[in-house]
C-alpha cells in the first residue's frame, strides 16, 4: 500500500483567510512511514473510529446471530401479534422491539437481518470483484480484440441503470439468496472491470514492467506481480463503496418481493411487513429494521469515505 | 460534434439491442407464454394452431427477428391481463412517474446548490459538518423507510399530507421528497467536492487578483464550472431514477409506471414487463444521449474542436 506524501496546493478559502488543512492529513514534509501515518490519520478522525467500532460491534452480532437474538427469528407466536416495543405499555418481554403480525420477533428479526445484508454485500461485491479484475487484467494488458469485446460489454452495462438490470434479472430467474447475490454480482463486474484497466493502462509501460519482460519474465507473472499489485488500491477502494450500495439494493430487491424468499429473515422483507400494519398504528415492525439497516450502511459509508480519502490523497475531495 | 453525436446515437443503439435480448430471454426462460395465453383445459390441436399464429413453432433467432420487428412497430403484445396493447398500457402509467421524478429532481437541485456551495465555502465550519452529517445520513438511508417514516409522521401522526394516491400537489409532496433525499444529499456532496476544486485552479486565482469580488468569484466563475460536469450526473442519476422510482411508488400507491410493472410480475403479466424494460431503457438511453451532447456543448473547449 502507499500512501503519497506529496504537498498540497494550500490555496485561499473563500471567506479570503489562508486556508489551514485539517490535521493529520499527513500533510508533513516530513517522512512518516505510510503505516503510522495512515494509523495516525485514522485514530485522529473520531468519526471514522466510532464507525468502525459499530461496525465491528453489527458484524459480530450478525455473525453471531443464533446467540445474540432473543428468539428464533421465524417462529411466529399467535398470543403475541403486533406487541409493541418493551417501554410501551403493552410490551412484553422478550420482545424487546416488539412484534410483528404473525407474531414474529422484530429484534430477532433484525439480528438475522444483518447477517444477509452483510452476506449478500460481501459475497457479491466478492464476486464481482473477481469477474472485473480477471476482465479488466485481460483488456489491459492484453489489448486488442479482447479489451474492445469486454470495454464495449462495460459501456453496456454501464449504460443502463443497475437497479433496472438487476429487477429484470431476478424476474427472469424468480427470487433465491444465492440468486440475488449472483445477479448483485452480475449487475456490478463493470466499474471493477473499467478501474483494473485504467490502472493496467497506467502502469503497463512503465520501466519496471518493460525491464521484467525484459528479463523473461511470463505475461502470468507480470500480471499477477505487477499489474495486480498496483490495481489492489482502487479495487480495495471501490469494493468499500459498492458493499454498501449492494446492501441498498438487496433491500429494495426483498422490499419488492423480487428478492429473498419469504422465509429468508432479511431487513428488506421485515419492512415491507412493517408497512402491511403501518396504518394500525404498529410503527415500530417497520420503523426499527430500516434504522438498523440505515445504521449499518452509514457505518460502512464512513468507513468507506476514509478509506478512499487515505488510500488514494489525489481523489481526497471527491464524492 | 457531428461526428460525436452519431458516434453516441450508434453506442445507444447497441445497448437498445442488447436490452432487447435480454428483454426477449425473459419472455423465454420464464416458461411456455401458451401456458399463460391458453386455458389448462384446452385442446392440443388448438394450443398447436395457436403456436403457430404466434410464431412460438419457428426457431429463436426467428422469434426474436419477430420480436423485433414488432417491437419496431410499437406492438409489444397484448397484456395478459387486461387485455390492452402492453406498450400503451406503460405509456398512460408515463406522466405520472415522470411527474414524480422530475419533481424529485427539481427539489434535489433546488435546495442542493445553495447547500453545496455554502458547504464549501464555510469548509470545516458548522455547516459544512452538518451538510456533511445530513448528506450521510441521506445516502443511507433507504428510500422506501423514507417514504414510510414520512408516512407516519405527515399522515398518521399529524395527519398533515395524503399518504397515498395522485392528483393534487399535496399528494406529490411526500413522495417527491422521500425520493429527494437520497438525491439531495449525492448532489449536495458532488456540488461541495466539485467547488473545492476548481477553487484551487488557476483562474480562480486570476479572476482574484483582478479584483473581481469574491461574490462573483463563488457565482459566476466557480459555480459555472461546478455545473457543467454536474449536468452529466444530474441527467443520469433522473434516468435511473424512473426504475428507482418504483419502491416509491409502491409505498405512496402512486399510479406509475413502476406500480404497474410490480402488478404485472404479480400476475406475471410478461408482455406489460417487457413494455416497462423497453420504455424504460429507451428514455434512460435517450437522456444519457442528450444530456452528453448538451455536455458537450456546454464545454467549449470540445465545442470549438474541429
Amino acid at each position: 500500500m502507499r500512501v503519497e506524501t506529496a504537498p498540497r496546493i494550500v490555496g485561499k478559502d473563500f471567506s479570503g483567510e489562508p486556508y489551514s488543512p485539517p490535521k493529520a492529513r499527513f500533510l508533513s514534509f516530513e517522512y512518516i512511514p505510510a503505516e503510522r501515518q495512515l494509523l495516525h490519520a485514522f485514530l485522529s478522525n473520531k468519526l471514522v473510529v466510532g464507525a468502525l467500532t459499530l461496525l465491528l460491534l453489527l458484524v459480530l452480532i450478525a455473525f453471531f446471530a443464533e446467540w445474540v437474538s432473543p428468539v428464533d427469528p421465524l417462529e411466529q407466536t399467535l398470543r403475541a401479534r403486533l406487541k409493541p416495543p418493551i417501554w410501551q405499555e403493552r410490551g412484553v418481554s422478550p420482545y424487546y422491539l416488539g412484534t410483528d403480525r404473525l407474531g414474529r420477533d422484530v429484534l430477532s428479526n433484525i439480528i438475522y437481518g444483518l447477517r444477509i445484508s452483510l452476506m449478500v454485500g460481501l459475497f457479491s461485491v466478492g464476486i464481482s470483484l473477481l469477474i472485473g479484475l480477471a476482465l479488466g487484467l485481460t483488456a489491459g494488458y492484453a489489448r486488442g480484440f479482447w479489451e474492445t469485446v469486454i470495454m464495449r460489454a462495460v459501456d453496456v452495462q454501464l449504460s443502463l441503470p443497475l437497479i433496472m438490470i438487476a429487477l429484470c434479472f431476478m424476474v427472469i430467474f424468480g427470487q433465491g439468496l444465492w440468486k440475488m447475490i449472483v445477479v448483485l454480482a452480475i449487475a456490478g463486474w463493470a466499474e471493477y472491470a473499467r478501474t483494473v484497466r485504467g490502472t493496467v493502462l497506467s502502469i503497463r509501460e512503465k520501466e519496471y514492467v518493460e525491464a521484467a519482460h525484459a528479463l523473461g519474465f511470463g505475461p502470468g507473472t507480470i500480471m499477477v506481480k505487477y499489474l495486480l499489485i498496483n490495481a489492489i488500491t482502487p479495487v480495495l477502494v471501490l469494493s468499500a463503496v459498492q458493499v454498501p450500495r449492494v446492501i441498498m439494493y438487496e433491500a429494495t430487491l426483498s422490499f419488492l418481493g423480487l428478492g429473498v424468499p419469504v422465509t429468508t429473515p432479511s431487513i428488506g422483507l421485515a419492512i415491507a411487513r412493517g408497512y402491511q400494519v403501518l396504518f394500525s398504528g404498529s410503527w415500530w415492525a417497520s420503523i426499527f429494521p430500516g434504522l438498523a439497516l440505515m445504521l449499518l450502511v452509514a457505518c460502512i459509508n464512513i468507513v468507506a469515505d476514509w478509506l478512499r480519502d487515505a488510500l488514494e490523497p489525489r481523489s481526497r475531495e471527491q464524492v | 460534434m457531428g461526428l460525436y453525436i452519431l458516434r453516441r446515437v450508434y453506442q445507444a443503439l447497441i445497448v437498445f439491442f442488447v436490452v432487447t435480448g435480454i428483454v426477449f430471454s425473459i419472455l423465454h426462460i420464464s416458461g411456455d407464454p401458451l401456458a399463460l395465453l391458453m386455458p389448462p383445459d384446452a385442446p392440443p390441436t388448438e394450443v398447436e394452431a395457436m403456436r403457430r399464429t404466434l410464431g412460438l413453432d419457428q426457431p429463436l433467432v426467428v422469434q426474436y427477428g419477430l420480436f423485433l420487428r414488432n417491437a419496431v412497430q410499437g406492438n409489444l403484445g397484448v397484456s395478459y391481463h387486461h387485455g390492452q396493447p402492453a406498450l400503451k398500457l406503460v405509456l398512460e402509467r408515463l406522466p405520472a412517474s415522470l411527474e414524480l421524478v422530475i419533481t424529485t429532481i427539481m427539489i434535489s437541485l433546488v435546495l442542493a446548490v445553495p447547500i453545496g456551495v455554502l458547504a464549501a465555502s464555510r469548509r470545516g465550519k458548522l455547516v459544512d459538518r452538518v451538510s456533511l452529517l445530513g448528506s450521510l445520513v441521506g445516502i443511507s438511508a433507504p428510500p422506501f423507510w423514507i417514504g414510510i417514516a414520512f408516512i407516519l409522521v405527515f399522515s398518521v401522526e399529524l395527519q398533515w399530507l395524503p399518504s397515498s394516491g395522485r392528483g393534487t400537489w399535496a399528494h406529490l409532496v411526500l413522495p417527491a421528497t422521500s425520493l429527494a433525499l437520497y438525491r439531495l444529499a449525492l448532489f449536495i456532496r458532488l456540488i461541495r467536492a466539485g467547488m473545492l476544486d476548481i477553487m484551487t485552479m488557476d483562474f480562480i486565482r486570476t479572476a482574484r487578483s483582478k479584483g473581481v469580488s469574491e461574490k462573483k468569484v463563488i457565482y459566476k466563475h466557480a459555480l459555472k464550472n461546478t455545473l457543467i460536469p454536474f449536468v452529466t450526473i444530474a441527467g443520469m442519476q433522473m434516468g435511473s431514477l424512473l426504475a428507482g422510482a418504483i419502491v416509491t411508488e409502491k409505498v405512496f400507491a402512486w399510479p406509475g409506471m413502476g406500480r404497474l410493472f410490480l402488478e404485472a410480475i404479480g400476475v406475471m403479466d410478461f408482455p406489460v414487463i417487457i413494455a416497462w424494460a423497453l420504455v424504460t431503457a429507451t428514455i434512460f438511453l435517450t437522456l444519457n444521449l442528450v444530456v452528453d451532447v448538451i455536455y458537450v456543448w456546454l464545454d467549449p473547449r470540445i465545442r470549438h474542436e474541429k
